[in-house]
């Protein structure tokens, strides 16, 4: 179980402020979607919590222990991280992609062993990239793409998993896929973290969200407290088809609006 | 083995054929010679009972030519690997970071102040010298960022100097003699090496490859980029601190040694690649054989193609790396 608690958290990236003052408190086996309009500081936000960029003010603890005090190996084996955009520098097999998950659990020097074997398969198949083990990477389309980044990220075998835009360039039958195994490593009781533009996929799957909007956190709390016909237009600029009640519920944008003032 | 975490990440007869490809032609360039030997003077030589001029030509001549040769190419091929791993950038070798100009600036120095002549050591040193200086120049200059193009713009810079440097050298050279002299070294040649030379650039090597092999799974974890990197527990500065000074300690003491051999640092590691898993940990033995076996080679070449001088080895790998190298980028192409 890992609790990352985030207090007073600002950054900046060059001279543009980020982040502006977060709070917030992130529970084992909880999904939390982190939600927000381009540039608002969704991506700046997940990166700060794991120390990718530098804070200006305010704190990130895990488990209790100051993020800067903690040993960087042990921090990988404890929170893994899938960037965005799913850089992948050299043509390496879908198997070794996978494995370099298992990184943070090798000594030195040593061989992978049959437990990290197992973890990398088992990822694969979580993440339904078994059949493609001994395919190139770059050679895959961008869904399968993003699946074998996922399954990456799953070999850590964390307690915490904070996922930059999983969905993106996936299919329908995949988005479902990959937000149903989010919710699942949640429910076994998984702390997970996940940016996100699907704004139904957010309300349908998650516990609580995170409205980000300029660098600073609007709201905060279930799908149903955050997302209201009057954050999406404030926040995002549109009218939008909002149904909350049942047991799926659905948020479609349906117009830009020309109040917010900005273009 | 130090890197291969998966035992099928190599063909599994690249290292041996390697370890005997490297043997052989140690062997080669050491019977080869404008002397010609017969073989059961060589064998006699090598077993203790051999003629005097046997064992001078074996021992002082040819054995710390192969030395030298085994050394600097395999420091080439290494650091090739290293930095087109770290740098994740195909085209990087030894010479982008500027390791090889600034190296090569401190000898022309050296060469054109005299100061070689004092002592055969001078000019190495003052070679290994420059490229640590060029080293604090290049993070002065880089600063913070990680970002490789930073690094990489940092790289050229420092490169461009020492490379006004050599040229102010030559410009200035009074002496026509000098001047030959520093243009003939900047061609590379381990021609005439000496025991002196081995005991230069031995440590230098040892150092550079030590701190070049460790943890080679760094450069792995940067295949998924410095955020993937830094969240696999990767520290990256500590990283990027050991990686460049070993380069310039290694690359540092083999141009020292050998003067300016380009090419090798940058086509070995892509004629092993494809032997291997191509993740940049696996590249790295097999390109530090690789560079080895192609510089004694090209120094067999140097030794065996009658010209009326004898030709210069930088040029020799820049004529057979070209062909060799666009042979292997057209089959290549498709996976990049």
């Amino acid at each position: 179980m890992v609790t990352i608690a985030m207090r007073n958290l600002s950054a900046d990236l060059g001279r543009r402020a980020v982040l502006t003052g977060i709070s917030a408190t992130l529970r084992p086996g909880t999904l939390t979607g982190v939600i927000g309009p381009n540039g608002a500081g969704k991506s700046t936000l997940v990166r700060a919590m794991l120390g990718l960029v530098p804070t200006l003010q305010g704190s990130v603890t895990i488990d209790g222990r100051d993020l800067k005090a903690l040993d960087p190996r042990d921090l990988a084996r404890t929170i893994a991280y899938l960037p965005q955009g799913q850089t992948l520098h050299w043509p390496l097999s879908v198997e070794r992609v996978v494995a370099l998950g298992r990184l943070p659990h090798l000594a030195p020097m040593s061989r992978i062993g049959p437990d990290d074997r197992e973890a990398v398969r088992e990822a694969m198949a979580r993440a339904d990239v078994g059949h493609l083990s001994g395919r190139i990477v770059t050679e895959l389309s961008g869904g399968e793409r993003a699946r074998v980044m996922l399954a990456r990220a799953l070999a850590v075998g964390a307690r915490g998993i904070v996922a930059d835009e999983p969905l993106a360039s996936l299919d329908p039958g995949h988005q479902i896929d990959v937000m149903e195994l989010l919710a699942r490593e949640a429910g076994n009781g998984a702390l997970v973290l996940t940016v996100l533009h699907d704004l139904t996929m957010a309300a349908r799957y998650c516990h609580r969200l995170l409205l980000i909007d300029r660098g600073v956190l609007v709201a905060e709390g279930t799908p149903r407290e955050v997302l209201s016909a009057e954050r999406l237009r404030t926040v995002y600029g549109v009218t939008g088809h909002i149904d909350m009640g049942g047991a799926t519920p659905m948020v479609v944008p349906l117009a830009r609006c020309r109040e917010r003032g900005e273009d | 083995m130090l890197d291969d975490a998966f035992p099928a990440a190599r063909h599994p007869a690249l290292i041996p054929l390697l370890i005997a490809g490297l043997l052989a032609m140690a062997l080669a360039s050491m019977s080869l010679g404008p002397v010609a030997l017969s073989e059961s003077r060589i064998l006699a030589a090598l077993t203790g009972h051999g003629d005097a001029i046997a064992q001078a030509i074996l021992f002082e001549l040819r054995l710390p030519r192969t030395l030298v040769g085994l050394l600097v190419g395999a420091m080439l091929g290494l650091a090739g690997a290293v930095l087109q791993g770290y740098l994740r950038n195909p085209l990087a070798e030894p010479s982008v970071l500027g390791a090889s100009n600034s190296a090569a600036l401190g000898a022309v120095a050296a060469i054109y102040f005299g100061i070689a002549d004092w002592n055969v050591v001078m000019l190495p040193l003052l070679s290994i010298t420059s490229g640590l200086v060029a080293l604090g120049l290049l993070f002065a200059l880089s600063g913070r960022s990680e970002s490789p193009l930073t690094l990489i713009l940092a790289g050229i810079a420092v490169s461009t100097l020492a490379g006004a440097g050599i040229s102010l050298a030559l410009n200035l050279s009074s002496n026509p003699f000098a001047a030959m002299e520093i243009m003939a070294w900047l061609l590379g040649s381990i021609e005439n090496r000496t025991m002196e030379h081995v005991w230069i650039a031995l440590p230098c090597a040892l150092l550079g490859m030590g701190l070049l092999l460790y943890d080679p799974r760094a450069l792995d974890a940067l295949a998924l980029g410095e955020d993937g990197a830094r969240s696999l527990g990767v520290d990256l500065r500590r990283t990027r601190r050991r990686l460049l000074l070993g380069l310039a300690i290694g690359v540092g003491g083999a141009v020292a040694v050998s003067g300016s051999i380009g090419f090798i640092g940058l086509i070995v590691p892509h004629l092993v690649r494809p032997l291997t898993d191509r993740s940049p940990s696996t590249v790295l033995l097999p390109s530090l054989l690789g560079g080895a076996i192609l510089l004694v080679g090209a120094d067999i070449l140097v030794r065996l193609i009658p010209t009326a001088s004898e030709l210069k080895l930088g040029v020799v790998t820049a004529f057979l790396g070209v062909p060799v190298f666009l042979v292997h980028l057209l089959r290549e192409r498709r996976s990049w």
